[in-house]
């Protein structure tokens, strides 16, 4: 990992990480270190990482060993159950909120899809259409277009439908995950969310009873036609692993804090850095700033342009946070490679340009493939996704 | 302990036996049952555990309107007038290892089911689609007779047919015609009159299992339960799961491949091709197979699932155009 370095002492709260917001702070950088200090979450090792591939029978993916997912939770019991013969179910999700993806949106699908592979297990995947038609004021009709979109390009990244569920919210809430959705909500007090995720006696009261939607996907027993048995009993036993961005660890802290006091399993977490915006490491890339975001819909030609953005930034050849070799540690897999770049272009030996060729060249490689698996997506494999179906063979 | 529905299916699908499966909420009844397959023009069977006063089991498989009476068969078989009766509840469990409601020959191929007696309806005789419960009451198969029989020899069973509405007078004179479908207490020799193909119970007095085990039919069953590594034991793999593995199909055809230009090579030149290459070229194009492995996979699934539910669409417009 680039950054280790610890930034200048200041109040505690000046950095701003929730689901909605995320600002360092004076402009700097985000100090994770404090993050996970203040989120009460640990760092993921690098024997984390070993006993990953060691299970596995396969090498880490690219962003465990770079450090891009650097946190998490309880991530260590999910490996012992796995160890032990048991089963594990992945969930994740988006809230639609562009019809437009960029990069940032995409990893954690990436990386989920490597989970699923590796660990041959199902995955749902929640669409917060309802979210975003709360946040961003779009209609419910909006919404759910975009929502249906943003399958697509979810779909895209090599999702396999014998394994995967995609709901959004609008479509499937009812029946027991709204059964569940009310249990939690009986645990959490007005209190609580004000002091978690910053709500006030001004916000609407949709936005207030919202959290329990993205909390309750992490109990088995609210996706019945998945996991329920000819019995219809559910095994509650059945863990949850979540990977996501950091800036949504407040969901789970209240969902975790909140499980077993209505007899469910807490779910496990592992978490990301944040994808850094084309202009800096301030903030995260944004579908609001088209120059901060490379997108999937992006051209070679679009790629390298928004990389001249670079030419303007105040900060010179910093490895810590130059943006083009910053990528790279992202999306290049070949970690010789990386280390020899990193190498010649601190010791000045090869150029901006080069790295920058490089990085094109990689980019490009990933947006054609995710085009041209997004091209094979109708909307009947949209529906096949979205489908209430079992999944036989979820755990082969 | 006992077998799995899914166990059996692996297993008919190995002797390449066809059937049709149809899952539905779970039944108890014929009459439930003939709600969701009884449109579909096979034959539904009515299935009786049935016990005598020795404590001697018999497994009855009917045509669903085929009148079984339990005074005239108790006759047939020789115990007497009410020598007959149903079985407890407990002794599906115990005995065949199916729920209430499940009786079925394929509970047959349970160990604990050695010593059951079968009786068959002639009336399934030369029937392309019979329905049966596949050890468990929220699915029913339909599949053919000689599918059933060669279900029943491999699990060490001579399948032999038996009118069951039959009514003939069983005096001094006419010994009960059913006699030979009477356990004896050695398991194998009880289906019928003819000996079952041959199981050497070397000593009556050796305990069943063992004597199964010997079995020509049941040694494979034994030999695979034991040698599975994981906790279930599972007579094979669905080899759906292996052929739609896409890691592994890339795999498999990258290897093809290579190994394919690897003999080409050799045919006009005298040194292999470095296996250097051939991993070069496996790194390059691998993520990029996959993908595409995928999404074929996706495809296909999608388009079998538009199928399905356009199939499902026709199926109830023509039950409400037939009702």
């Amino acid at each position: 990992m680039a950054e280790e370095k610890v930034s200048s002492t200041g109040e505690e709260d000046s950095q701003v990480v929730n689901p909605w917001e995320v600002t360092a702070k004076d402009g700097g950088k985000i100090d994770y270190d404090k993050l996970i200090e203040q989120f009460g979450c640990q760092r993921l090792g690098a024997d984390l990482v070993q006993r990953v591939e060691r299970l596995t029978g396969r090498p880490a993916h690219v962003f465990l060993r770079r450090g891009v997912f650097f946190a998490h939770r309880d991530f260590d019991e999910i490996l012992d159950l796995y160890e032990r013969g048991e089963k594990f179910y992945l969930y994740t999700g988006r809230g639609p909120s562009s019809e437009a993806l960029h990069l940032g949106h995409l990893i954690p699908f990436m990386f989920t899809k490597y989970l699923q592979d590796a660990f041959k297990v199902p995955l749902v995947i929640q669409l917060t259409d309802d979210e975003k038609c709360m946040w961003k004021n779009i209609s419910v009709e909006d919404s759910k277009r975009l929502a249906r979109e943003n399958a697509r390009d979810i779909i895209a990244c090599g999702f396999d439908v014998t394994r995967t569920f995609i709901f959004s919210d609008f479509n499937y809430l009812g029946g027991k995950f709204y059964e569940n959705m009310v249990k939690v909500a009986n645990c959490v007090t007005f209190n609580k969310v004000v002091g978690i995720f910053g709500f006030t006696r001004e916000d609407h009261i949709g936005k207030i009873s919202f959290p329990p939607v993205q909390a309750v996907p992490s109990f088995p027993s609210s996706f019945p036609h998945l996991f329920a048995d000819k019995n219809n009993k559910v095994n509650d036993k059945l863990r949850c692993l979540i990977p996501c961005a950091i800036d949504q660890d407040p969901y789970f802290r209240m969902t975790r804090d909140v499980a077993p006091r209505i007899g469910y399993q807490k779910p496990s977490l592992i978490e990301s850095t944040f994808f850094p915006a084309l202009q800096g490491e301030n903030g995260k890339m944004s579908a609001s700033d088209p120059n901060s975001a490379i997108y999937v819909t992006d051209s070679p030609k679009d790629i390298k342009n928004k990389d001249s953005i670079e030419k303007h930034r105040k900060l010179g050849a910093n490895l810590e946070v130059d943006i083009p070799v910053k990528y790279l540690s992202f999306f290049l897999d070949d970690d010789a490679e990386l280390e020899h770049i990193k190498e010649e272009y601190g010791s000045g030996r090869m150029l901006t340009g080069q790295v920058k060729a490089r990085l094109i060249e990689v980019l490009s490689e990933l947006v054609e493939r995710h085009r041209r698996g997004r091209a094979l997506v109708t909307d009947e494999m949209v529906d096949a996704f979205m489908a209430v179906r079992p999944l036989p063979f979820m755990f082969s | 302990m006992g077998f799995t529905k899914e166990q059996l299916l692996d297993r008919l699908k190995e002797l390449q036996i066809n059937f049709v499966s149809y899952d539905h909420p779970v039944v108890l009844t014929v009459e439930a049952q003939a709600k969701y397959v009884g449109h579909l023009g096979g034959i539904l069977s009515k299935n009786l555990l049935l016990k005598d006063k020795k404590h001697r089991f018999y497994v009855v498989s009917a045509l669903a309107n085929t009148n079984v009476d339990l005074k005239v068969l108790s006759q047939r078989l020789g115990l007497g007038k009410g020598g007959l009766r149903m079985a407890p509840e407990e002794s599906l469990q115990e005995i065949l290892q199916v729920p209430l409601g499940c009786v079925t020959p394929f509970a047959l191929i349970n160990e604990s089911a050695g010593t059951v007696s079968f009786l068959l309806d002639q009336g399934f005789k030369s029937q392309e689609c019979c329905f049966f419960h596949p050890l468990s009451n929220d699915t029913t198969i339909s599949l053919s007779s000689s599918g059933l029989e060669k279900f029943l020899t491999s699990i060490g069973r001579k399948p032999s047919y038996v009118d069951l509405e039959a009514t003939p007078l069983v005096g001094k004179d006419n010994p009960p015609d059913l006699a030979a479908f009477v356990p004896s207490g050695v398991p194998g020799l009880s289906d019928s009159a003819e000996k079952a193909p041959p199981i050497q119970p070397p000593v009556v007095t050796q305990a069943p299992e063992n004597v199964k085990s010997t079995s020509a039919g049941k040694a494979s069953i034994k030999a695979k339960v034991q040698s599975g590594t994981t906790e279930k034991p599972k007579s094979t793999v669905n080899p759906l799961i292996e052929a739609t593995d896409v890691e592994k199909v890339v795999e498999e055809i990258f290897a093809k491949f290579a190994s394919a230009v690897q003999s080409e090579h050799l045919q006009n030149n005298q040194e292999e091709i470095e296996t250097s290459l051939f991993d070069g070229v496996r790194k390059c194009i691998t993520t990029d197979l996959q993908m595409q492995m995928m999404s074929f996979k996706n495809a296909a699934y999608s388009q079998g699932f538009q199928a399905g539910v356009e199939a499902v669409r026709i199926a109830m417009k023509n039950m409400s155009f037939r009702s």
